[in-house]
């Protein structure tokens, strides 16, 4: 009981995450009917705004240190970064130990500027060019981002740790009267799960009860009736790219202290976060987010060591199996509409 | 016309073909038919380095391809020689190999054994090259070690510690210097005990492929003769980056220790889960939960950060290690590069100044008369203190090093710290236990 | 000829004298000077073209022709490559049972997985294809690994029982043949500075591209390649007529799947190693995008769009920075250095960059891919021959299209 209600749990972190992910993607190809392969690269780019905010804020210069030595057996350089100058060693540290929550406020000016020269640039001009061909530029366009994230930060995964307030755990099941140390659940997952669960509120509340949504929702639904009457839907749908963009941006600056960054984490998102959407129905929001949900539960659920005695590897295939047996038997997923590609 | 089973294009290339653009279509002969696969006949000689270049491996294999550049630089009497003063063996003269100038010609591996035989396939058809090395897998390994055994060229195996790679799948054209899964189980289980008692329970997370298996049976059957108990050992997906589903219910199954039989993003995504889920804080049992990594790499140290602190594993070597040939190699690679080698950089340089050294021993770039060389060869000075090759199975036997999280690390390159110098006496196995059969050396052609 | 017209027979010959002169035209550089570095025409590379072009052949029979996009064609491929091996590993080193089974084995995995995915249409038909394919890679990388090799892969080994084989010379490796004529061996031929390899492998795999892509053109001229044509453009129309077009679909999926089972078998007999991240999500979107880059629905577009990815991953790669500074040596220090900078970045280990970049090119300017490119420049010549200094003509063609 103890184990499934850990699994569980477990699972929501892991949904949240996935639901994220989609969740984007979903805005862009409900509005802008758009396959969008450079996805996975926006969660990348998010995740390596957290990384650059902390290579911003360590920017050091070095002092000789003559007590010790380097591995050469010159005397030791030491970096000291500019905010301890500014702002004194203990603000300093403190500045820098916050840098992922505060790349926060750093990456959506960022992403929604990325998102939006994508849409002008690229994208707009393939809106009525076949799916293949925009799976060409996209996935062409996704190489290309992280080739320039490999460039200049290399390929190793790159340590972003979540603020000291918030590494270790709580004993969850204690709280619930379960013994000790058989629920922990760790802060920052806690965190994470909290704050997806906003940004999710958020873009529902804003479609459905602000005019821009509607019409939005509107263009969604019948793309040319909205442009006739008068209404500007691209530049909306610019809009809503940059949104989009940011969205799967912040999911990814809060995804650094769980994943150490690198430049590849989006390519091996983009397949799971396609999986998701098309799980969760095409053009649906919400199937969206339940898909999420729903597929990281159960690949916790598979995780567990008692289900691997019985099905050996199970947890190597079970996204894919609920995909399958999902699409067999519900033909437009959990919650597609009709009609939307499915030609 | 010349029929051949693999092109002689080094013969070619090397042999100087001034009147390059003659119209007169005039059909070339091949000499007596050479004695081996890309024999050398001009004035250099090319081997190939096949790194991975794209994808997670990209950085180690750049280190890699360093190391190689210097040993060329090396070899070819450039630099200030590194390890060549160190070594035991006098052979090399500096002049090349042979009096031959080293060339070299890279390609990408991607870590992915299609591509790393396809790019090594180019190196001895395209450039000639008649000794194939590098690489961060196993699989890599394996497979670019079986195609070098059939086109008849020598492999000096890079960074790859799977038991398979000298066990099951061994060649007689392929040596291997690094050490294997084997050795870390042997090695890492009497520091463990000490560390942290006889009566520890264990609890495996292990990569699902090849190396995860042998890593995983190596430790555990050296811990648990020990007096350790293994409470579970579970399978993890390669493409998994989330480890909390696996990481959560470690607590609750009653074990006290977390062995992480991972490798590259895979352990710097499970350690970091690991320390976020608080474990190193727990005390189970009575006793302070730990973790442990059975391999560990500067690629993954550095990923991993602040979360490897005092946690124990085994390396190769370390730039650290007090020994002349060490220090002679850190000085050039650091004064060239303005950083300490990896472990998978010094693996690499060592296996091509052993290739080098080989052929001068030898006098033939004969793969057969270079393995004959390197068979049962015994060195000392580059790094490893007394090493053996061993004849039965091409792997090199050395000391192991047992290293810990460092504290206070005095750069990024400065995370691991030297814990025990493993005897080699304590990690040498006997040859058969792993099955395979080595096969006779092809000299191709 | 064969049954074809004069333009399709045409199209044939073309290829078949390209391929028989591969070796000739892809070495265009005499040896040891700075160009050489841009030759491909070394067997495994030439052999990587025509097994790739057959693969992207078939992927084109199924996409191009009714549009339905599988992202898990890479599985057939593997699956191909695993039954070839073991019939090797098992039967004999002939080449022939290998790639026999490799087809079989392939074609009756896609047709289980066809049945099932062509259920659904659309994109729902390219996730259902996609997680057969990832859960094929996900289980030979481990749980599968006594029969896949896991890991490390399946090779050949002296100890292997081969019954139909005589035992092996002491000494001797298992090889890859055509009734005694191994797969590696070649003549080479030197004509002044260049140097020709003629390659055994490289003929066979070329002489069955030829038979596959002759199959292909006798497919898309057939009454059937018209009924997948109708699938693609207007499937509910086909159906109202009283036609089921899923038996057609379930034809086309099955035959892709065994023209990726021969490329697998092909590329077993000519490399004999098989590894499962053959089967890996990106080897399907490679024959996506090898498919899309040369231009879907043409005949001889996935074949080249396979020879550009194929090029660029083997020679790109390949070029470091040592090559570069020799090939700059001509010029002043600085200058070098700086040119050198500028385009180290898109060469050796930034070629994907440069693969990256050239898809967004040719999707943004060539909607038609590189088939496109190639008819433009054959416009262009016409054009000028024609008309001489007409603008008009040559103007409304190579307009990018948005």
């Amino acid at each position: 009981m103890d184990a499934l209600l850990l699994q569980f749990l477990n699972g929501l972190d892991k949904g949240s995450a996935y639901a994220l992910i989609a969740l984007g993607l979903t805005l862009i190809f409900g509005t802008l009917g758009v396959v969008n392969f450079a996805h996975g690269a926006l969660f990348m780019i998010g995740a390596f705004c957290a990384v650059t905010l902390n290579r911003i804020l360590t920017l050091s210069h070095e002092v000789i240190d003559e007590t010790r030595t380097d591995f050469l057996g010159n005397p030791l350089k030491v970096d000291v970064p500019y905010v301890y100058d500014i702002f004194g060693e203990a603000t300093g540290a403190a500045i820098i130990d916050w840098s992922v929550p505060l790349a926060i406020l750093f990456a959506i000016p960022v992403m929604i500027g990325v998102g939006v020269a994508m849409e002008r640039g690229l994208i707009r001009h393939f809106y009525k060019r076949p799916h293949a061909d925009q799976i060409l530029v996209t996935f062409g366009l996704a190489i290309v981002l992280q080739e320039i994230i490999k460039y200049y930060y290399g390929a190793n995964p790159i340590p972003t740790p979540a603020p000291a307030a918030f590494t270790g755990s709580f004993d969850f099941g204690a709280m619930i009267g379960f013994e000790p140390n058989t629920i922990i659940y760790p802060y920052w997952r806690l965190v994470y799960f909290c704050f997806a669960a906003v940004i999710i509120g958020a873009v529902f509340a804003f479609l459905q009860f602000t005019t821009f949504g509607m019409v939005v929702r509107a263009g969604m639904a019948d793309r040319e009736t909205v442009g006739l009457l008068g209404i500007d839907i691209d530049r909306r749908f610019t809009i809503m790219f940059g949104m989009a963009a940011a969205v799967a941006g912040l999911a990814g600056v809060m995804y650094a202290p769980i994943t150490s960054p690198n430049y590849h984490m989006g390519m091996d998102f983009l397949v799971l976060s396609f999986v998701v959407v098309v799980v969760g129905g095409m053009g649906s929001l919400p199937g969206a987010v339940l898909a999420g949900f729903l597929l990281g539960i159960l690949e916790s659920f598979a995780s567990m060591r008692e289900v691997l005695e019985i099905v050996p590897g199970l947890n190597q295939i079970i996204i894919y199996l609920v995909a399958i047996v999902i699409l067999l038997t519900r033909p437009r997923g959990l919650m597609g509409r009709k009609g939307v590609m499915e030609e | 016309m010349s029929k051949t089973d693999v092109s002689r294009r080094g013969v070619l290339k090397t042999s100087a073909v001034a009147g390059a653009g003659l119209a007169v279509p005039t059909i070339f002969t091949a000499q007596s038919a050479a004695a081996f696969t890309n024999e050398p006949t001009g004035s250099s000689v090319t081997l190939g380095f096949n790194v991975p270049q794209t994808g997670p491996y990209a950085d180690e294999g750049a280190d890699e391809l360093r190391a190689y550049e210097l040993a060329v630089e090396h070899l070819n009497g450039g630099g200030d020689g590194g390890m060549m003063n160190t070594f035991s063996s006098k052979a090399l003269q500096g002049n090349g190999i042979l009096g031959k100038k080293v060339e070299y010609v890279t390609g990408d591996t991607q870590t992915k054994s299609d591509a790393a035989r396809a790019s090594a396939k180019s190196m001895i058809e395209k450039d000639g090259a008649v000794m194939i090395t590098g690489g961060s897998s196993s699989g890599v390994a394996v497979a670019v070690q079986a195609l070098c055994q059939e086109a008849g060229v020598i492999f000096m195996a890079g960074l790859t510690h799977s038991n398979d790679t000298t066990g099951k799948d061994k060649k007689a054209n392929g040596f291997r210097h690094f050490f294997n899964s084997y050795m870390s189980g042997a090695a890492l289980a009497p520091i463990l005990a000490a560390n942290y008692g006889n009566d520890r329970k264990a609890y495996h997370l292990t990569a699902d492929y090849n190396w995860g298996y042998t890593t995983e049976e190596a430790v555990r059957n050296s811990t648990e003769a020990l007096g350790w108990d293994t409470v579970a050992a579970v399978k993890t997906p390669l493409t998994q980056t989330d480890f909390s589903s696996y990481i959560a219910p470690v607590l609750q199954s009653g074990a006290d220790v977390l062995v992480l039989n991972h490798y590259g993003g895979n352990m710097v995504n499970s350690l970091t889960n690991a320390v976020q889920f608080g474990l190193r804080d727990k005390e189970v049992n009575g006793k302070n939960f730990e973790i442990v990594v059975p391999l560990y790499s500067r690629l993954m140290a550095r990923g991993a950060g602040a979360n490897v602190k005092g946690i124990f594993g085994s390396t190769n070597w370390h730039w650290s290690l007090p020994d002349a040939g060490t220090q002679a190699f850190v000085k050039s690679f650091g004064t060239k590069y303005g950083f300490p080698p990896s472990q998978a950089a010094h693996t690499c340089y060592v296996q091509a100044l052993l290739y080098a050294d080989a052929v001068e021993r030898a006098g033939s770039f004969n793969p057969c008369a270079v393995g004959e060389a390197l068979e049962g060869f015994q060195f000392d000075g580059m790094g490893n203190g007394p090493t053996l090759y061993r004849a039965a199975d091409h792997q090199c036997f050395k000391d192991v090093l047992v290293v810990k999280g460092k504290e206070n690390p005095t750069s990024e390159f400065d995370l691991l710290e030297i814990v025990e110098i493993t005897p080699v006496s304590q990690v040498t196995y006997d040859a058969s236990i792993f099955g395979g059969e080595l096969g006779a050396c092809n000299p191709g052609a | 000829m064969f049954g074809l017209n004069a333009k399709d027979t045409r199209l044939l010959i073309i290829v078949a004298i390209l391929t028989m002169l591969a070796p000739f035209i892809l070495n265009p550089f005499p040896e040891g000077s700075a160009m050489a570095q841009f030759n491909a025409g070394y067997p495994d590379l030439m052999q990587r073209f025509v097994i790739f072009g057959i693969f992207a052949i078939g992927f084109n029979i199924l996409f191009g022709l009714t549009g339905y996009l599988s992202f898990g064609h890479a599985a057939f491929l593997g699956v191909g490559s695993y039954a070839a091996i073991w019939m090797m590993k098992l039967l004999t080193m002939n080449v022939i049972p290998a790639i026999v089974m490799g087809v079989i084995v392939a074609g009756l995995f896609a047709l289980v997985v066809g049945y099932i995915s062509l259920r659904r249409s659309g994109i729902y038909f390219s996730i259902l294809t996609l997680a057969f394919a990832q859960m094929s890679f996900a289980l030979a990388y481990s749980v599968l690994t006594p029969i896949t090799g896991g890991e490390t892969g399946l090779q050949p080994k002296v100890l292997d029982p081969r019954i139909l084989d005589g035992p092996l010379a002491e000494g001797a490796t298992p090889k890859a043949n055509l009734f005694g004529l191994t797969m590696s061996s070649s003549y080479e031929m030197q004509v002044g500075g260049w140097l020709f390899t003629f390659n055994v492998g490289y003929y066979i795999a070329a002489i069955v591209m030829l038979v596959a892509f002759y199959l292909a053109i006798r497919l898309f001229r057939s009454p059937f390649g018209m009924m997948l044509r109708a699938v693609k453009s207007n499937q509910q129309r086909m159906n109202y007529t009283g036609l089921n077009a899923k038996p057609y679909t379930l034809a086309a999926f099955v035959i892709s799947g065994m023209y990726a089972g021969l490329a697998g078998g092909l590329l077993v007999a000519m490399d004999t190693q098989v590894g499962p991240e053959r089967m890996f999500w990106t080897a399907s979107g490679e024959v996506v995008l090898m498919t899309i880059l040369g231009g879907a629905g043409t005949l001889i577009g996935p074949v080249l769009g396979a020879g550009a990815i194929k090029y660029m991953e083997n020679i790109l790669s390949k070029i470091n920075s040592d090559i570069l500074h020799t090939w700059f040596a001509f010029l002043p220090d600085g200058l070098e250095d700086l040119v050198v900078t500028l385009i180290y970045p898109f060469i050796g280990k930034g070629w994907h960059l440069t693969l990256g970049i050239i898809f967004m090119l040719v999707v943004i300017f060539l909607p038609g891919g590189l088939v496109e490119g190639g008819q433009r420049i054959a416009a262009w010549f016409r054009g000028r021959k024609a008309k001489g200094s007409d603008k008009d003509a040559s103007g409304t063609t190579t307009e990018p299209a948005e």
